[in-house]
């Protein structure tokens, strides 16, 4: 008799979302969370697709901070390139929107543990048989047939069970983002900047949040992040561009752009989210593929729980569900990122000057993409088959 | 050895992440290298957006002693 059937490390959207599919498929669920709050701090841009976002849960207008019809990209020499796409996506308020989904899962029925931080499991055999964790400053240990590790960025979860998560340096970007009022902005658009002199392997962000706020933010890819410091390149370009904007939280963090973990089970657990490096290889969003990679754990933990194999091989519609949903297509993404990553900023002026020609209402993603793709054909064919799934 | 100036970290577990040994432990608001098990690669101090770590300059000279 184990205290749980399943625990959930993490109670970001993936963990709230395996908590949630993982209860209503009739396990005992419980969500630890390291901080005291769920959601927060708030290590995100907080972008969202409205296509993604409303597979899991209708928007609502309490956590949503701005709706995105407008896209530009700047070049470095700062040629714009806009384009409209309708119903593309939201900005979160992520504080609110993870209590959302937490709230959900605790409706469901998983029980909730704030302040928990985890720093070790129960293994026995080589299998996970549950977390070791502090409350306030006591030891705690709880048993469970099924540990989910939905940790985020820093992956120990998966490291304690003796996986690999450790990211390579290439494979991670070092991010800073400020959330800033007092920026006149257009609040339906997302502004980007591409090139070395900004975002080195990276981008900068520029996100609306509402009343005359946005989040901007930069990922420097880990390759450059010796010489280049995300905290002052920030700064810079927030006293260039925004001189008159006011801090009001600056947060920094890690961006895996990582192909998925070759291995994301083992006997006991199964790893999910940023922790096994489901985010997009190309845009850094991790919020939602977090989500179908978090739904899809809780599922198969619920469906292995009822055959009783809680071993790796009892889990294997896991990966194999995730990689059609997603994986696939990120291991075509991660391929696109190395070659965006060749492109010299001399080539993205060409590029750019070339689009911006181009009126705004026929210019597409995919237009933008064709003339990258003139660039460095090969990732044409990347793309091609990742969307096509072969 | 690498050195933490705790006193700007913003805990937010990128160096966590790339340790290739996992030297790093991070609470909510705590920081601390785990010396004995560091291969002192340095890549925690490269990745961090906020320049919180650095290098004791003169490890070379403390390794060969």
């Amino acid at each position: 008799m184990t205290d749980f059937d399943v625990i959930v490390v993490g109670g970001g959207p993936a963990g709230s979302m395996a908590a949630e599919a993982a209860v209503k498929g009739g396990a005992k669920t419980l969500l630890l969370e390291k901080d005291r709050d769920i959601g927060y701090p708030v290590r995100c841009g907080e972008g969202v697709g409205a296509h993604g976002l409303k597979q899991f849960i209708e928007p609502d207008p309490q956590w949503i901070a701005a709706t995105i019809s407008k896209v530009r990209m700047r070049s470095p020499d700062n040629t714009k390139v806009d384009f409209g796409m309708k119903d593309a996506g939201y900005i979160l308020h992520r504080r609110l929107f993870d209590y959302a989904l937490a709230n959900r899962a605790g409706h469901a029925g998983a029980e909730i543990q704030t302040r928990a931080y985890v720093d070790g499991l129960i293994v026995e055999d080589d299998i996970v048989k549950g977390v070791k964790y502090q409350y306030m400053g006591e030891n705690r240990e709880l048993t469970a047939k099924i540990v989910i590790a939905a940790d985020g960025v820093e992956s120990r979860v998966g490291r304690m069970a003796g996986m690999r998560t450790a990211t390579k340096l290439r494979d991670m970007d070092s991010g800073y983002q400020a959330t800033v009022g007092n920026v006149d902005i257009d609040q339906e658009m997302i502004d980007f900047f591409v090139g070395s002199n900004w975002a080195p392997g990276g981008y900068l962000w520029i996100f609306p949040k509402g009343n005359g706020m946005a989040n901007i933010g930069l990922g420097v890819n880990g390759a450059f992040a010796k010489d280049f410091k995300a905290h002052d390149l920030a700064h810079k370009f927030l006293k260039e561009f925004f001189p008159k904007a006011r801090i009001l939280t600056s947060v920094c963090g890690g961006i895996p752009i990582a192909k998925t973990l070759k291995t994301i089970t083992k006997d006991g657990i199964m790893l999910t989210g940023d922790a096994a490096r489901m985010v997009n290889p190309v845009t850094g969003g991790g919020i939602i593929p977090g989500m179908v990679g978090g739904r899809i754990a809780g599922e198969v933990a619920a469906a292995a729980l009822q055959t009783g194999d809680l071993t790796s091989n009892g889990f294997k519609d896991y990966p194999a569900r995730w990689r059609k949903a997603e994986g696939k297509t990120h291991e075509g993404l991660h391929r696109v990122a190395e070659a965006i990553f060749e492109i010299t900023d001399e080539k993205l002026n060409k590029m750019a000057h070339r689009l911006a020609k181009i009126p705004t209402d026929e210019l597409s993603l995919m237009k933008i993409f064709t003339a990258v793709a003139r660039q460095k054909p090969s990732i044409l064919i990347d793309v091609t088959r990742a969307f096509a799934g072969i | 050895m690498i050195l933490v100036k705790d006193n700007r970290c913003d805990f937010c577990g990128t160096c966590v992440a790339v340790c290739p040994v996992d030297a790093i432990e991070l609470r909510e608001a705590d920081i601390s290298i785990i010396h004995d098990t560091c291969i002192d690669c340095d890549i925690c101090i490269w990745v961090c957006p906020i320049d919180v770590l650095s290098s004791d300059e003169k490890k070379e000279e403390v390794k060969h002693d």
